[in-house]
């Protein structure tokens, strides 16, 4: 078997098992939260015979293993259970808002992924220079500002002083593609200001590092121009580190930003999970979690076999 | 006939900015003056921090980090291209004058192909298409005697050889069909039986082209091989310039005269005595391989002797050196020490076993703390296995350091501070700290200049006199090997091939490997390049 394939075999796999890791520590850590679903649902109306009658008919008098099996087995088949403040069926729930959170997240991340590694190689070419200076202190006063501040600011900037936008962004199913661009404008705003220094930083560092090597004096030596030299000679040698920092910072777009869909109330997975904590939702915020930890594990896989590929050594053995 | 290249009065200075001092001013090369003539090779000789590689540079107008050049004309072609602003150095560069670097290794990009950046200079400055461009390319990887030229520009640097990157590199740089082509010390980093080659490949490839060329080396008798002239320089001052067989065979000045005279050490070689250390059918590989690196290794070391293990890179010497130390335990085979059978693992072996074999590095930096004094450096072992302190430790480290003949005022310094030299002397005395019987030197004289080298084989050979200390001396040079071994192991590919007391391995009849070893070493003549090559019986391995 060519090695790659094996690699991306084995990275899935390992992938898979973390995953399955994920879900007991998520399922032990909502079962050491104080009190249990039944108390939750009954409140301050419980009695000793409600509780254990209601405990009987959710299953939550079996022990622990028994249950953490019996909702595995459930949410292997996309049965994710029901949500217990309002019966709603919790995988229904979390499809829509999914939508709104990855629409979201891919706005942001086509805007702000290759801005932040144009300014990265930009301020690699001048490094120390001018260019450099402004580039660097932009991005690293944007991610300074609290996210809300951020938000704050971009709203009165857009939506008073230059009134253009709407400072709540509400979606709906049904509407059009446009429409909800125009609708995620500002937050979309906010998250690339927020995730931009990073990535700018990784890529320049990234470029910098490569930069020693003697191959790019060699492309120097050809007559190459300082920005063709950083394109075609650094740049593909810089891709795994790149790629690791991008796919952080997407999975942060997708599973971090419920501050942002907080102030534009936003209607996505992020704004329902920490509804639901508060409430002690305790089945829909397992789910989520598990959600959220599919996401990471999956771009970070991703992440590695990108890094992998672009190394040729791994990709054309001896 | 005009001169190609013509550099008058060179100055180039730069400015080093050592942590905590003010900015150091350094004039590295001063009031050198050199021409090339179209189609002539010169060639410029001496020891590192002579200046040579900045003046082959300069031949680019190209200054490394914060080089400058500040003084005189170098005129490429009549103008003067010190003057010249970005693009118009861009346009000269790559097109009238390319380079060949001393590591094609480090030199090429490991994520392209290689057909790739040999072409890339021909389509940046627009000199040829792609397919005429690639077709010159495989016609070059032919001339060059890389193997199936067709298909050779598909791969990637890792894939091929040193030897075959370095010939890459070459065709690289011929490839824009250029005036002048600046070699860095192309064969340095080679196995001496892979340079011969590289050497032939280029020299036949500089006279069916054409090409002027300037060739940079520390070795005289590779420049003697193909150089028309050669300039002498030192401390980035010219000692003496003048054509090749002057300079080799009726040197003028004195620096110039003890560059060619052969090496003067002069060690008799001693009998056989009790080994020490033996190891017997040794074969080892390393984890998650299928391939013995060393097959059925059998040599002695005798007490107070030195047996030097010669091969060229990938023979398994370093490797034998690391089963020696436990350090890859074999898979077969025993070491006795001393008489008794060392354990084949370095973590089940007693300190008293681990003190009585200790290592010297080639890389004298890389094996130092350079966050350490040398006086800790020195102490470490003293305080390791003797349990010293105090004053008892520092007088030890005073003893140890005179005996490697730098003096009192070192202990406080850090390796940043201290020449190549004085670094693998401080390497020498962290090694004798422990009072060893046996010390693995490996490749110890290999980065070193060959005076400064002469200095370190001869206070090894003064310290074995003294304390009666064992060396096992790893090497690829030959010349080292006559000054320095009692008995010699030649090894091809895992095997020991000879092996045997100095005056025997070194004395005719050969066996094929030991004889290809023994002509590869280049002789201070002209014309001896040709006449080894017709007389070879086996072609060199591995390029």
């Amino acid at each position: 078997m060519h090695p790659i394939i094996k690699l991306v075999v084995q990275r899935i796999a390992l992938g898979l098992l973390l995953l399955l890791a994920v879900s007991v520590v998520i399922f032990l850590g909502v079962e050491m939260l104080p009190g249990d679903t039944a108390q939750a649902i009954l409140g301050q109306s419980a009695t000793a015979e409600s509780l254990a009658n209601l405990r009987e008919s959710l299953g939550l008098n079996q022990n622990a293993p028994t249950r953490y099996f019996k909702w595995l087995g459930h949410a292997l088949q996309g049965d994710l259970g029901k949500a217990l403040t309002n019966q709603q069926d919790i995988a229904h729930a979390i499809g829509q808002r999914l939508g709104n959170t990855l629409f979201l997240a891919v706005c942001a991340g086509v805007i702000a992924v290759p801005l932040a590694i144009a300014l990265g190689l930009i301020a690699a070419r001048y490094n120390g220079r001018w260019p450099d200076k402004v580039i660097s202190g932009v991005t690293l006063a944007t991610i300074s500002l609290p996210e809300f501040v951020a938000a704050y600011f971009v709203i009165y900037l857009l939506t008073q002083v230059i009134p253009i936008l709407q400072p709540v962004s509400m979606v709906f199913p049904g509407m059009g593609f446009f429409e909800k661009l125009h609708a995620v404008a500002l937050p979309v705003i906010v998250l690339v200001m927020v995730v931009l220094a990073h990535m700018m930083r990784m890529t320049r560092a990234a470029i910098l590092n490569v930069m020693q090597s003697a191959y790019i004096e060699t492309a120097e030596l050809k007559g190459l121009s300082p920005m063709q030299v950083i394109w075609r000679h650094a740049l593909p040698n810089a891709v795994a580190p790149i790629i690791s920092v991008v796919v952080i910072n997407l999975a942060y777009l997708v599973v971090g930003v419920v501050v942002v869909e907080v102030v534009f109330s936003y209607n996505a997975l992020g704004q329902y999970l920490v509804d639901h904590v508060a409430k002690r939702d305790l089945p829909v915020v397992q789910a989520v979690g598990i959600i959220f930890a599919a996401v990471y594990i999956g771009l970070n896989i991703l992440a590695d076999l990108i890094g992998i590929i672009a190394n040729p050594r791994l990709r054309h053995p001896k | 006939m005009a001169d190609l290249l013509t550099i008058k009065n060179l100055r180039i200075e730069a400015t080093a900015y050592p942590p905590g001092e003010a900015p150091k001013h350094l004039v590295l090369v001063d009031d050198v003056s050199v021409s090339v003539q179209k189609g002539r090779v010169l060639g410029l000789i001496g020891e590192s921090g002579a200046g040579k590689s900045t003046i082959g540079l300069a031949a680019m107008s190209y200054g490394r980090g914060g080089v400058r050049l500040t003084g005189g004309q170098v005129l490429l072609n009549g103008r003067d291209i010190r003057t010249a602003d970005a693009s118009g150095l861009r346009s000269l560069r790559g097109r009238e004058v390319t380079y060949v670097a001393q590591s094609a290794a480090a030199a090429f990009n490991p994520a392209k192909r290689l057909m790739a950046q040999v072409i890339e200079t021909c389509l940046l400055h627009r000199l040829m298409t792609k397919e005429q461009a690639e077709a010159r390319a495989v016609e070059l990887f032919a001339k060059l005697g890389l193997p199936n030229p067709e298909t050779f520009g598909q791969r990637y640097p890792h894939q091929v050889s040193g030897g075959q990157l370095q010939r890459a590199m070459t065709a690289m740089a011929l490839c824009p069909k250029p005036d002048l082509v600046i070699f860095d010390e192309p064969t340095t980093a080679l196995d001496v039986t892979t340079q011969i080659d590289v050497l032939a490949a280029i020299k036949e490839a500089i006279r069916d082209t054409g090409v002027a060329a300037i060739y940079i080396t520390h070795d005289l008798a590779v420049v003697a091989q193909v150089a028309d002239d050669i300039l002498v320089l030192r401390h980035g001052k010219a000692v003496e310039y003048g054509a090749t067989d002057q300079i080799i065979s009726a040197p003028v000045q004195d620096y110039t005269q003890a560059l060619v005279s052969v090496r003067s050490i002069d060690h008799a070689e001693k009998t056989d005595a009790t080994p020490i250390l033996r190891a017997t059918g040794i074969t080892a590989r390393y984890r998650g391989t299928d391939f013995d690196v060393l097959q059925d290794i059998t040599v002695d070391v005798a007490a107070g002797q030195t047996l030097a293990i010669v091969g060229e890179s990938g023979s398994g010497k370093s490797t034998l050196a690391r089963v020696i130390t436990g350090l890859l335990p074999a898979r077969a085979g025993q070491i006795t020490f001393d008489g008794r059978t060392l354990s084949p693992d370095l973590a089940t072996r007693s300190k008293d076993d681990l003190r009585q074999v200790q290592m010297i590095y080639q890389m004298a930096d890389t094996a130092m703390n350079p966050r350490q004094t040398v006086g800790t450096i020195i102490g470490r072992p003293l305080e390791f296995y003797f349990g010293l302190k105090g004053e008892a430790k520092r007088a030890r480290v005073q003893e140890l350091l005179d005996q490697i003949e730098m003096g009192a005022g070192f202990e406080n310094r850090y390796p940043a501070e201290l020449s190549g030299g004085q670094k693998q002397r401080v390497c020498i005395a962290r090694a004798l700290a422990a009072k060893p019987k046996l010390i693995l030197c490996d490749e110890v004289t290999s980065a070193l200049d060959p005076l400064v080298a002469d200095g370190i084989l001869k206070l090894l050979l003064n310290l074995q006199a003294q304390e009666g200390v064992a060396y096992l001396f790893i090497t690829h040079d030959l010349a080292t090997v006559k000054a320095i071994a009692d008995k010699i192991a030649v090894m091809y590919r895992g095997k020991v091939v000879r092996y045997g007391q100095k005056s025997d391995v070194l004395a005719p009849p050969f066996d094929d490997y030991t004889d290809l070893l023994l002509s590869s070493v280049p002789e201070m003549k002209t014309g001896w390049l040709e006449s080894v090559l017709k007389t070879r019986k086996m072609a060199s391995a591995g390029n």
